[in-house]
């Protein structure tokens, strides 16, 4: 599995560059490098709140909330999320999270 | 540019035998052609899974462009070091215009890129409606839908638990019983949901299919949640004459789809009258009778004699719900919500409907519940409710066997607060 280096610290991800690790390994450094791939400028409190809640209810549950959980829990309407990770929820909020690769028919 | 490598693939080979087009000889030719390593490196992966008989792709794979949630399907060779050139080998899926008909140019300018950006694999297309590119790297996939959108002006289909890429059947374009403009309606309902299409927001995934009759040229009633059937409600029209011509033998049956074999001469009564369903036709020797309001809409007469038996002029549709494969709860076939309604731009009426049955599957819905399934779970009665639709007959195909009737409290004299003292009165212990 391909390793990136980022400020000094090493992760392991897989081909979709999401974190092997999982929350374990999760750092502020994997905020910032995903980040710059995934074209965001300034990570915001609207940002950090959509980590969070992702976080807690992984925690939680052991899965990621489905979409409309987590628009209800933020407050946030889809296209706002969109707007804050331009890839989605699932590729962009999730991969920033350290939460594990969605899956099923996608 | 380097040499392509070949591998050696003995039972591709035996694939190039036979009188079907073969996909090997194809994917080598084009490969030749234009020095494509994705090609032999694909069939290459291929001939070392029809030996493992096993699959070489590794599980899942999430890729996409920014601003949507899906439209491209990941993928990743677990035979990496044999075969570089299918390192990633995502799939691309592309909106294709209704019923799918093309202009030279456009094709011509979709392969230009496709050459250019892609392993130039294509399926042509896919189960659901997409044009489906196949094979190209990561880095490939915002030049691809940049090409995509600034220069062919196409855009993504749908993947994921979103609205998946509607479909219809040639319609009106070039079938004389399309009872509804399915290639409008296929049009209108994508562009007025491209949020739904491609950033996924439902529970599971949801496919819109439309079929101008009950011939059902896209497979509606098997392959959509929410499946559109051309229909009409008035009577069929019949040219006498014309049936005459069949009975004399001057105009070929199911117009000479069985010509292949000998099936004797055209038998009205033993073709069309006896397979009636409803067996409301009769002919009596010089004039075809159809009892109209027994007629089911199934389209035999119609499909037996084309030149003689015509669709009514009231038209509109009937909408069922709910079809999918088996997993998780079992296949099913769409069934009736809406028996008639008529479709005319803008298709309020539809839409209201569409998002009524999308607001309580997203509400209810639990993860990866098709509506189908959601369906059987809360009832098809209380669906029907809570989407605001009447209760009518014609949504059985027969009243249920069992007695385990629900009944609401307001519709019982007394309601269900009793007290056991009351009853003992009656019944002491």
């Amino acid at each position: 599995m391909p390793v990136v280096e980022y400020k000094g610290k090493k992760f392991e991800v897989d081909e979709d560059g999401f974190l092997l690790g999982g929350l374990d390994a999760w750092c502020m450094e994997w905020v910032e490098y995903v980040k710059q791939l995934e074209g965001i400028e300034e990570l915001t409190d609207e940002h950090w709140k959509v980590i969070k809640v992702l976080q807690d209810y992984y925690k939680k549950n052991g899965v990621a909330p489905m979409v409309r959980v987590l628009s209800k829990v933020t407050g946030y309407p889809l296209k706002k999320i969109y707007e804050l990770f331009p890839s989605g929820p699932g590729k962009g909020a999730c991969k920033m999270a350290g939460l594990p690769k969605p899956t099923g028919c996608v | 540019m380097s040499e392509i490598k070949k591998h050696d693939t003995p039972m591709m080979e035996e694939l190039k035998k036979g009188p079907f087009p073969s996909f090997v000889d194809d994917i080598e030719q084009y490969g030749e052609k234009h020095k494509k390593q994705a090609c032999f490196d694909l069939l290459g992966q291929l001939e070392l899974s029809y030996k493992h008989k096993e699959t070489h792709w590794k599980h899942g794979g999430i890729v996409g462009v920014f601003g949507y949630g899906g439209g491209v399907i990941g993928r990743y060779s677990d035979q990496q070091d044999k075969f570089p050139a299918i390192w990633a080998f995502h799939t691309i899926r592309v909106n294709q215009p209704a019923s799918k008909f093309y202009h030279t140019s456009a094709l011509r300018k979709l392969c230009e890129m496709w050459d250019h950006r892609g392993s130039g694999m294509t399926n042509f297309h896919g189960s659901t409606g997409d044009i489906i590119l196949l094979g190209t790297v990561t880095e490939q996939l915002e030049p691809v839908f940049f090409d995509l959108t600034h220069q062919l002006k196409m855009d993504l289909g749908g993947s994921g638990s979103n609205l998946r890429t509607p479909a219809c059947c040639v319609g009106k374009a070039r079938c004389e019983w399309s009872c509804i403009d399915t290639q409008e309606l296929c049009y209108d309902l994508t562009m007025t949901y491209q949020d739904e299409l491609h950033r996924p927001a439902f529970p599971y995934k949801f496919k819109f299919k439309i079929s101008g009759c009950p011939n059902d040229c896209v497979a509606s009633i098997a392959r959509a949640d929410f499946s559109i059937i051309g229909t009409w409600i008035d009577d069929i029209r019949i040219d006498q004459e014309a049936v005459k011509a069949y009975v004399g033998g001057e105009l070929k049956p199911n117009a000479g789809a069985h010509a292949g074999r000998d099936w004797g001469k055209f038998d009205i009564q033993k073709e069309v009258i006896d397979l009636c369903p409803t067996q409301c036709m009769y002919w009596d020797g010089e004039k075809l009778h159809i009892n109209n309001k027994e007629c089911n809409r199934c389209m035999h007469c119609i499909n037996v004699m084309p030149e003689a038996l015509r669709p009514g002029t009231d038209t509109g549709a009937t909408i069922l719900m709910g079809a999918k494969a088996p997993i998780l709860e079992g296949a099913q076939l769409s069934t009736v919500i809406v028996p008639f309604i008529r479709l005319e731009p803008p298709y309020d009426e539809l839409k209201e409907i569409i998002e009524n049955v999308w607001m309580f599957w997203m509400e209810e819905g639990k993860n990866r519940e098709r509506l189908g399934e959601l369906m059987q779970r809360v009832g098809l009665a209380n669906f029907v409710e809570t989407v605001k639709l009447k209760h009518v007959p014609q949504m059985i195909k027969e009243p249920r066997s069992n007695p385990y009737v629900f009944w609401k409290e307001e519709e019982v004299e007394g309601g269900w607060k009793r007290d056991i003292k009351e009853y003992r009165e009656r019944h002491p212990a």
